[in-house]
């Protein structure tokens, strides 16, 4: 595997391959010196061109912990607001000698233009790109569900496993959300069951074609289905018609959505004991999950950020390392 | 006009039985034996044996760029394409900077278009003031012009304004002329990249609905039925749009609809490449979509083929797809695509080639008394020679466009133009373009 661009480029034995090699790099962070020699000599560009420090920084960890030269490359102004053009970056990126490019952006596609267009020879990390996907986040999300709900006492990380009969109810912004696209298809890659709760106006036309069920009542997924992990998703302000900009929100205020889609403490309650929560990051605490849910104990949304890194530094591996193993 | 006299030997008109056409003083002077009989003996005979001649190609939907865009492609290097396609008449669009608003600026592109020499360039007028939907611009001014506009568009723009719309709907009429509508409802098509569908759904970029052609459509052609208008719509995309325009039909009002070369070939699959070659507006569609307009035009309900020929410079292309422009080239590919499409696949003939690429876009256009003609004795010689069994390859680096933002790159076409004549003198020979002056 060259790039990571989606979790469509991932099957179940190369899904499974990236998580179980997360769990040995997990492993190794428990130790006292974390840092792996791997990729030394190596270096990796984080090229973001949308601020998001959490997912920048989970990168920078991941690949300083397998002693990568790491660049961090904020591109605020891309070409879209008439700044140095995707492929004037990517050129100056490939003239430093970047092995991989984890990259950012407002725009669907980017990554895989940066991949294809034959501007650069390095390999692409998607870090998520405008509405389309971010597939190290599902693929952080898929291994906190596998150690949570397929772990056993021999073997917690569930190595080898894949997601099999599990059922995950997916809340929120599908529409606007690279989260929930990529989760589709990973969890689906990996044999569980989704459903997707949201209002219609934030649910994509063309859903039909995607492997999951589409629900538009929470209380009757968690009554029905019983899901074992339910993930809720940011719901963005300028969705909610409150930025001024005159646009139509997709729901008629956040109080009614917060009744309706929100997850609270009396709908924690009705979920199965096992049940984890799960929230990609950053909250808004009282409008798409309430303090109570997202403090309780079956709340991974902590775990999900430690387990970014691991994952990451997987993806990293398995892009970097092992091609130059197989080389060697 | 008393340049050299050219006999075509052996030539198919429409596709019919082979004959000899003498072409002379700028007119088919004589068709048949007679033809050799009359030639001149300094007459230039040309081989056409094989080759089907068709009326010149009329595009009521061309974008020069210039002025403002010379960067992008220029009349010069627009025309030349033109008739590199097989075109003698194109009508350009009005969405240059400065906005073809003025009988200044039309004027200047019909000179431009003139003084250059390879088509007859017919300027479009804008509807409103810089194309901004507001208020009407001077339609009259250029329709009285040199440049005697009669097809009248915003396109790049939707008029959305209901009441503007009927007012340059019923305005026209005083002199003939036509609104060209570019159908998007611009409130449902915010940001819109590409056809909402199961593709822009799992692609992630955002949607452009077809209710958002439909709609408006719906509203224009019931407005043209109301005040007897004239309706022309661009660049029909879907298969409800095709419903629409029967229905208006079937009620008697006057709408004419075009579709282009590439909404007959492509579909919205290709976007999830990310490659803005295939970013362009109205976005392709889906491969039913396809069908409808392919079976639209066999029968008659979608009048015309136009090229809404969109050069791009490459910086406008080679980036992220959000961030590039919209539109594609298409004068140099789109003879080729009709005959793939419709003539190789039999559901159409040369002369259903000739209606929807000439004679109907000439009469829409009202340029009828030049172009889109007869093949005849006496009628003016605007002809193209198309070799109907050659295959060829799209290659972007060797099109006659200043800008390479073709879609067709690799694929082969099936049916090639092989000469254009514009009033008796030859723009290309053998598929080369003649500059002007370089045949006497």
């Amino acid at each position: 595997m060259k790039h990571l661009l989606s979790a469509a480029d991932l099957d179940r034995t190369s899904a499974i391959e990236v998580l179980d090699t997360a769990a040995r790099m997990a492993a190794t962070q428990g130790r006292e010196i974390k840092k792996l020699p791997t990729l030394r000599g190596r270096t990796v560009v984080n090229l973001f061109f949308e601020d998001s420090t959490r997912t920048r920084i989970s990168f920078e960890t991941a690949a300083k912990r397998l002693s990568a030269d790491v660049i961090n490359f904020s591109a605020k102004g891309s070409s879209v607001s008439k700044g140095e053009s995707l492929k004037d970056t990517a050129l100056t990126l490939q003239a430093m000698g970047a092995d991989a490019v984890v990259i950012r952006h407002q725009a669907s596609g980017a990554p895989h233009r940066l991949a294809h267009a034959g501007w650069v020879g390095s390999s692409v990390v998607n870090a998520g790109d405008g509405t389309h996907q971010h597939p190290t986040q599902a693929l952080l999300d898929a291994f906190t569900v596998r150690r949570h709900l397929v772990g056993t006492a021999d073997e917690p990380d569930g190595v080898g496993k894949d997601l099999t009969g599990l059922r995950v109810a997916i809340v929120g912004d599908v529409l606007h959300s690279r989260v929930a696209r990529s989760n589709v298809q990973l969890l689906h890659t990996l044999g569980a069951r989704v459903t997707l709760v949201a209002p219609p106006t934030l649910v994509p036309v063309g859903v039909e074609a995607w492997p999951c069920d589409v629900s538009y009542h929470l209380d009757d997924v968690i009554t029905d289905q019983q899901p074992d992990a339910i993930m809720m998703l940011r719901v963005q302000r300028e969705r909610m018609g409150a930025d001024g900009t005159g646009g139509t929100s997709f729901f008629p205020s956040p109080l009614e959505y917060t009744r309706t889609f929100g997850l609270d403490a009396r709908r924690m309650a009705l979920l199965p004991e096992h049940a984890v929560v799960m929230h990609p990051g950053p909250m808004n605490r009282g409008l798409e999950i309430s303090a109570d849910a997202a403090d309780s104990p079956r709340a991974v949304i902590v775990e999900q950020v430690a387990n970014g890194v691991a994952v990451r530094m997987a993806v990293l591996y398995l892009l970097l390392a092992k091609e130059r193993e197989a080389v060697a | 006009m008393t340049g050299t006299e050219h006999l075509l030997r052996g030539v198919a008109p429409l596709g019919g039985d082979p004959t000899d056409l003498l072409l002379a003083d700028g007119r088919v002077a004589a068709i048949g034996p007679d033809a050799a009989a009359r030639a001149r003996t300094d007459a230039r005979v040309l081989d056409a044996a094989g080759l089907v001649a068709l009326p010149g190609l009329v595009d009521l939907h061309t974008h020069l760029r210039e002025p403002g865009r010379e960067d992008a492609e220029t009349v010069r290097s627009g025309t030349r394409a033109a008739a590199l396609g097989g075109f003698t008449a194109v009508h350009a669009m009005a969405n240059t900077t400065p906005v073809a608003d003025t009988a200044g600026v039309v004027e200047q592109v019909w000179r431009l278009g003139r003084d250059a020499g390879w088509v007859d360039v017919h300027p479009v007028g804008a509807v409103s003031v810089g194309l901004e939907g507001r208020r009407l611009a001077e339609l009259g001014a250029m329709a009285h012009s040199a440049a005697r506009v009669r097809v009248f568009s915003d396109d790049g723009h939707c008029v959305d304004d209901p009441v503007l719309m009927r007012r340059a709907l019923e305005y026209v009429k005083a002199f003939d002329g036509v609104v060209a509508q570019h159908a998007q409802e611009p409130r449902l098509t915010a940001g819109a990249q590409m056809h909402e569908g199961v593709v822009s759904a799992e692609v992630g970029l955002a949607g452009w609905p077809a209710v958002a052609e439909e709609a408006i459509i719906a509203r224009d052609v019931l407005l043209a039925g109301h005040v007897g208008a004239r309706l022309h719509v661009c660049h029909v995309s879907t298969a409800g749009s095709v419903e629409i325009v029967r229905w208006a039909k079937a009620r008697g009002i006057d709408v004419t609809a075009e579709v282009t070369p590439h909404h007959l070939l492509l579909t919205d699959e290709l976007a999830r490449s990310y490659d803005p070659l295939y970013k362009v507006n109205p976005p392709l569609r889906t491969a039913e979509d396809v069908e409808a307009l392919r079976a639209g035009l066999a029968d008659g309900t979608i009048d015309i083929v136009a090229t809404d020929h969109a050069p791009h410079t490459r910086e406008d292309k080679d980036c992220e797809w959000a961030a590039a422009a919209f539109g594609m080239t298409g004068l140099e590919t789109a003879l080729g695509i009709v005959a793939s499409v419709m003539v190789d696949t039999g559901r159409m003939d040369w002369a259903g080639v000739a209606r929807v690429l000439s004679s109907t876009p000439a009469r829409i256009g009202r340029v009828d008394a030049a172009h889109g003609r007869p093949i005849a004795v006496g009628e003016p010689a605007n002809l193209t020679l198309v070799d109907p069994a050659a295959r060829w390859t799209v290659v972007p680096e060797a099109m006659a466009s200043a800008s390479r933002n073709t879609p067709y790159g690799g694929r082969e076409l099936v049916g090639a133009v092989r000469a254009t004549f514009l009033r008796g003198r030859p723009t290309v020979l053998d598929g080369v373009a003649v500059e002007p002056g370089e045949h006497a």
